[in-house]
């Protein structure tokens, strides 16, 4: 089966506009008569429902982010009655308090179709045997790629993150043929099957497929995931404010992630103006979901930045890509008036093949200048007798972050194994400035 | 003669070398000699032990970067100008000498670990 649902994944532009101008409609009605949140900020912007006909008219709408759904925890931004909630979520909410999501059964359902469609589009069938080692519980990541794996009728293997040995020995022995869990964590996993005596990727690990979502990675980490795992990885992309993994995926081409528009539509603004920008330029990528009851979002500006390509891939699909996701302007760093993000980093040293992938970057204020300290980890085949060569390694590193960057980091060399693996989102920056 | 030597890869982190000379300790590998290259970040262990297999074997096993490679060892007499003539040989043949450390051996003879820039050469010349 090439698609899961082909109608949608594939219909003309001008219907895909009139579905999505109807659904614009409906869901604004509703969360202007069900959300004082949305009533006040229509009205404060001179807006009424009925001003909202085509999908067009959607720039006539207020934008909302974090900080709004924030100022309405726990239950102000939900639009459906607590009856007809079925599923909370939150974020990990490191500053303050969390975002909490809800769903109603009918929003379940779309987010399972959602992963579906994704899962489809990478190849999986219910032949596979899918590895859910994505955290469950209030992350959307396991219960999100649960569901839609479960939708696909998938063998589904839900052992969730962490216990690393246990989760390469039921990946072994039950034959897991697809992986979902973030990069770096499936890195990590091949690392250890690496040191694992008793495991061989190419004699014992099935794996074929990688579904890799949750935080930003690299088209360098995705040639080291394939060539360790010995399979194809695909991007899944999602919000826990907008739903959850299975917002857009990656097809078989591997050419940007389709995003399923007619349940999330997708803008792309100038983060200053606040102006569309148009298809093919970089902005910053905002979505409003079109069929979400328990708790909508309108014009959600999700901080990624991005930009999107229309038109008929190459597999069939219509529905708009997205290119990859090089990180949240919330992730830039900021140093000595530079602007740095860690995915640049990661994609230099991805390239390396000296290194193991593993980084963190420190960064500290010393006498009112910035320092920017990045630990790498050389493999052990690469480690010598001779300071030196250890030394010209350094240096090359040093050399290629400084033509990428723009300015030049202290780079450290540190034994393999002791930069901390994570379980979940990677930790890859530890910012100790202190601004205030 | 040539030998093995393990070169061990230490960041300079309070007790890393404790814990390398421990694990040693525990399985019964002696440390024969060892000196320690050092840089601002981290240091190279060259040492020379009772069973290099067995201890790179555990060392890595334990994480700790490890790679082994041949160092020369010239055995002389303890006494003033010996180990002059092996150097002004190998200086007069063009051979550069990247490090070498010094140790007591049996019988109260010296012992010198030597890494030469051409291994070749230098086997040749001392024979």
């Amino acid at each position: 089966m090439k698609y899961w649902n082909e109608k949608m994944e594939c219909m003309g532009a001008e219907d895909m506009r009139a579905l999505q101008g109807e659904r614009l409609r409906n869901i604004v009605r509703y969360t202007y008569e069900r959300v004082e949140f949305y009533r006040r900020r229509m009205d404060e912007a001179g807006v009424s429902p009925d001003d909202i006909q085509t999908i067009d008219d959607i720039v006539k709408l207020p934008f909302m982010q974090k900080k709004d759904l924030r100022d309405y925890y726990p239950t102000g931004m939900f639009a459906a009655p607590m009856d007809e909630i079925v599923r909370f979520h939150a974020s990990s909410g490191t500053t303050g308090k969390p975002i909490v999501a809800a769903y109603t059964a009918s929003d379940l359902d779309d987010w399972a179709e959602g992963v579906a469609r994704c899962l489809t589009a990478y190849g999986v069938t219910k032949d596979d045997v899918a590895q859910i080692s994505y955290g469950y519980g209030l992350f959307t990541g396991g219960l999100g790629a649960h569901d839609g794996a479960t939708k696909v009728g998938c063998s589904v293997l839900p052992t969730s993150s962490g216990n690393t040995a246990k989760q390469i020995m039921l990946m072994r022995d039950l034959g897991s043929t697809v992986l979902c869990c973030t990069p770096s964590y499936a890195l990590y996993l091949a690392e250890s099957i690496e040191q694992d005596k008793d495991t061989d990727v190419a004699r014992d690990i099935k794996l074929r497929i990688g579904v890799f979502g949750a935080e930003p990675w690299t088209e360098g980490m995705r040639k080291a995931l394939e060539e360790n795992l010995h399979i194809k990885a695909y991007d899944i992309y999602g919000l826990t404010e907008v739903s959850g993994p299975g917002v857009g995926g990656e097809c078989e081409c591997q050419d940007g992630t389709h995003i399923w528009e007619d349940l999330f539509y997708p803008e792309i603004i100038d983060p200053v103006t606040l102006q569309p920008v148009e298809d093919g330029k970089e902005g910053e990528l905002v979505f409003t979901t079109l069929s979400k009851e328990g708790m909508p979002v309108i014009r959600y500006r999700t901080r990624d930045l991005t930009h999107l390509t229309r038109g008929r891939c190459k597999c069939g699909r219509t529905a708009v890509r997205m290119a990859k996701i090089l990180g949240r302007s919330d992730d830039m760093l900021i140093i000595r008036g530079v602007n740095v993000f860690p995915s640049q980093v990661e994609s230099v040293i991805m390239q390396m093949p000296e290194f193991t992938g593993q980084y963190f970057i420190t960064l500290d204020r010393v006498n009112n200048i910035d320092t920017f300290d990045i630990d790498v980890e050389l493999k052990l085949e690469y480690h010598s007798d001779s300071i030196k060569n250890i030394n010209a390694i350094k240096a090359k590193l040093n050399a290629k972050l400084v033509s990428v960057l723009g300015i030049k980091p202290d780079v450290h060399i540190v034994e393999p194994g002791s930069i901390e693996r994570s379980m979940g989102k990677a930790k890859h920056v530890l910012d100790k400035r202190n601004f205030k | 003669m040539k030998i093995k030597q393990l070169s061990i890869f230490l960041q300079n982190k309070l007790g890393r070398f404790a814990e390398m000379a421990s694990l040693l300790g525990e399985a019964e590998i002696n440390m024969q000699a060892f000196t320690v290259a050092e840089n601002a970040e981290f240091g190279i262990v060259r040492l020379i032990v009772s069973d290099v297999d067995k201890a790179a074997k555990l060392l890595i096993e334990h994480s700790f970067a490890v790679s082994v490679n041949e160092v020369f060892l010239l055995e002389m007499p303890d006494e003033p100008g010996a180990l002059a003539v092996y150097v002004n040989k190998l200086s007069d043949a063009g051979v550069f000498i990247e490090y070498m450390y010094a140790f007591s051996g049996a019988n109260g003879k010296a012992v010198v670990a030597l890494k030469p820039s051409d291994a070749a050469l230098c086997e040749k010349i001392l024979g």
